[in-house]
């Protein structure tokens, strides 16, 4: 029998396998950031242990970090920031600071450096480590006990997971995008249906996404119970990585393509469980509760309790709806918004702030609305002005801003009020995920953008150019 | 880490699914950089009101449940991010363990390390406990590791499965890092025989 993506890259960093005990895996790319690492190191240093492999741990700064220029930061923002310099610097680490060229949302900066590569296995204390397996690598979110086992040793111990295929076929619908692909599958597979399995996203659709867009699908497998989700690597990714600071050069790179395209999924190969995804039947997608499974089309209503058969998920669905001041069986479209974040390791890329931009342009951010913009990396930052999409959003009244987690996650100065209606590209809308009391509506960023217009939820096919 | 063995403790009925780890703890409590004080942050949108004052609806400011250490919940608990936080909230709040249908795989992992015990339990189990629970908060639940068995107030035991390998660790209080670090030869073995070097 064939070997899956994930067989071949598990097999491949399996260090020991003995009978009645965990399988030790190497990790080869570590990622580390300022919120889940410093007791990590405090753990270090109370066992005198050294960082075993420092030239394969990358450190970025996105979490508590402010976006936008304030005079002074929080205390604990610059104590969690100072300790990442101090860790980095004690123990040979590279850090993309803040204060360089190089930062942002750790998932965003790592591919952008060529750091992320196929067949790696790439971990971090952040769920949305799986972001990475957009490109054949197995990467997974860790803890902090986690982290300092592989700053110590540079492996893990872990059960094998199981693998689940995502067969997504046909073609997409203008207006119809990567996000939405991945909140359907979440929607109808359940936010728990993966735990204990890799996600594998295959098929037509997924093989004609570009990198920015196979990295939202991987980066919302958390949200879909499965701890990592994995995309064959091709032409796109090679394209994508090529000439990138660490991407390998010369004759290493012509080597390592032919290596990377042998990791594919064998033809005859089987997957524990599978799901068809039929994209050209998808439309733009928008979450209504309180976590990620609970979404339906933008043309779509608020479910009916009475749709559901167990009792506890209907006191899930009338507490979600309690929180999120929603009805059911109201229409999606027309929900009032008050805040438009467009942003996240999900949505912050490039092609995110272009097909965004595109809606907006000439157009005006509704007068009752609140609208930021919060690229991902300084990269990113810096491309897009280039472009002017800078100035594209902030003519239509968004405030435009530096690279972090921003509103994401409402542990840095970007918080949503209580009872405040987001308009969110990111990837969580769980109770106060944005802000003490704030209500999440997760949707693509051309969505979001139209909400920003409209101030209410408004289908944006109505709206393309 | 401390040894798990017998909990023999009274019971917290947490009527929820998909509690995931920023209901657990917040986002806003993790800005420190030591493990001390998260029992502040345990639950704490659900635990206080606005006002800071303690919600007296949610279950937990109940005082009948005033120092239980097992908290009962729904499927899919601790779901979301990766936060270690949120098993050292419930640590330190009290918690020695929870028993739900199913948990997200990082928080059931972070458990581990920790020595506090995650016990899957049927969800018609749950449901039962729920009921028990809610009906006298007195109830005693023993959550018994050596023989794998939950004895449900009824005084009938339910196994529950866990990994050979992490009931050992957890019974004799191993963490993880010592036996990782004992394997140095093996990961030597496994850099040297590498084609290429990784990400450098």
């Amino acid at each position: 029998m064939g070997k899956t993506l994930f067989d071949k890259v598990w097999d491949r960093h399996v260090v020991s396998s003995e009978t009645g005990e965990p399988t030790v895996i190497y990790v080869d790319a570590h990622l580390i950031h300022e919120v889940t690492s410093p007791q990590a190191f405090a753990e270090l240093r109370s066992r005198g242990l050294r960082v075993r492999r420092p030239e394969q741990t990358f450190a970025t700064m996105d979490h508590a970090i402010p976006t936008r220029d304030i005079p002074l930061w929080p205390d604990d923002a610059q104590a969690q920031v100072g300790a990442l310099r101090d860790n980095c610097g004690q123990f040979g680490i590279t850090l993309w600071d803040i204060k360089g060229d190089v930062q942002g949302i750790v998932h965003v900066v790592a591919p952008e450096m060529g750091v992320t590569q196929p067949g790696m296995t790439i971990v971090c204390g952040d769920s949305h480590t799986s972001t990475h397996g957009a490109f054949g690598a197995l990467a997974f979110g860790i803890g902090t006990s986690e982290v300092a086992h592989v700053l110590a040793s540079q492996c893990l111990m872990q059960e094998k997971p199981k693998t689940f295929a995502i067969n997504v076929e046909g073609r997409l619908a203008p207006g119809v995008t990567a996000k939405d692909i991945i909140l359907a599958i979440i929607a109808k597979n359940g936010a728990s249906g993966g735990v204990g399995h890799v996600f594998e996203y295959r098929g037509s659709t997924v093989r004609n996404l570009s990198m920015a867009n196979r990295m939202t699908i991987c980066n919302m497998s958390i949200e879909g119970g499965a701890r990592a989700g994995m995309i064959a690597p091709d032409i796109t990714t090679y394209e994508y990585m090529y000439g990138r600071p660490y991407a390998p050069t010369g004759k290493a790179w012509n080597d390592a393509v032919i290596e990377w395209s042998a990791l594919a999924t064998d033809d005859d190969a089987e997957f524990d469980r599978s799901l068809d995804i039929d994209a050209g039947a998808l439309e733009p997608m928008v979450t209504y509760g309180t976590n990620p499974g609970m979404g339906v089309p933008v043309t779509g209503a608020v479910p009916q309790g009475t749709d559901l058969e167990d009792e506890q998920q209907r006191r899930d669905l009338e507490a979600a709806l309690d929180y999120m001041g929603l009805v059911q069986g109201q229409p999606m479209q027309g929900q009032h918004v008050d805040i438009v974040f467009i942003g996240s390791c999900t949505n912050s890329r490039l092609e995110d702030l272009r097909e965004a931009a595109a809606i907006v342009k000439g157009r005006r951010v509704a007068d009752h609305v609140e609208a930021l913009v919060v690229p991902g990396s300084k990269a990113v930052k810096a491309a897009a002005e280039e472009e002017g999409l800078d100035r594209v959003f902030a003519e239509a009244g968004f405030q435009w801003r530096g690279a972090g987690c921003s509103m994401c996650l409402a542990m840095n100065d970007d918080k949503a009020g209580t009872g405040k209606y987001v308009a969110s590209t990111s990837n969580r809308n769980f109770r106060g995920r944005q802000g003490p009391g704030s209500r999440s509506l997760l949707m693509s960023p051309i969505m979001a953008a139209a909400a920003a217009v409209e101030g209410q939820v408004v289908d944006v096919r109505g709206m393309l150019r | 880490m401390e040894k798990v063995d017998l909990i023999r403790a009274r019971a917290v009925p947490l009527r929820a699914d998909n509690v995931d780890t920023d209901q657990i703890i917040p986002a806003r409590y993790l800005t420190a950089i030591t493990t001390d004080g998260m029992g502040d942050g345990l639950f704490a949108s659900w635990r206080y009101l606005d006002t800071g004052e303690p919600n007296p609806e949610f279950v937990l400011n109940n005082p009948e449940y005033k120092g239980a250490e097992i908290l009962v919940a729904g499927a899919n608990f601790g779901s979301g991010s990766s936060r270690e936080h949120a098993v050292w909230a419930l640590a330190q709040y009290g918690f020695k363990c929870v028993l739900a249908p199913s948990f997200g795989d990082i928080f059931y992992n972070n458990s581990l390390k920790n020595g506090f015990l995650p016990v899957v339990l049927p969800k018609e189990a749950i449901d039962a406990l729920w009921e028990v629970l809610e009906d006298d908060p007195e109830t005693q639940l023993w959550v018994d590791l050596r023989t794998q068995n939950v004895r449900m107030p009824d005084q009938q035991s339910l196994r529950f499965e866990i990994d050979p390998f992490r009931r050992d660790c957890l019974l004799q209080g191993l963490d993880d890092l010592g036996f990782l670090l004992a394997k140095e030869d093996q990961i030597a073995a496994f850099e040297a025989g590498r084609a290429r070097p990784a990400a450098a």
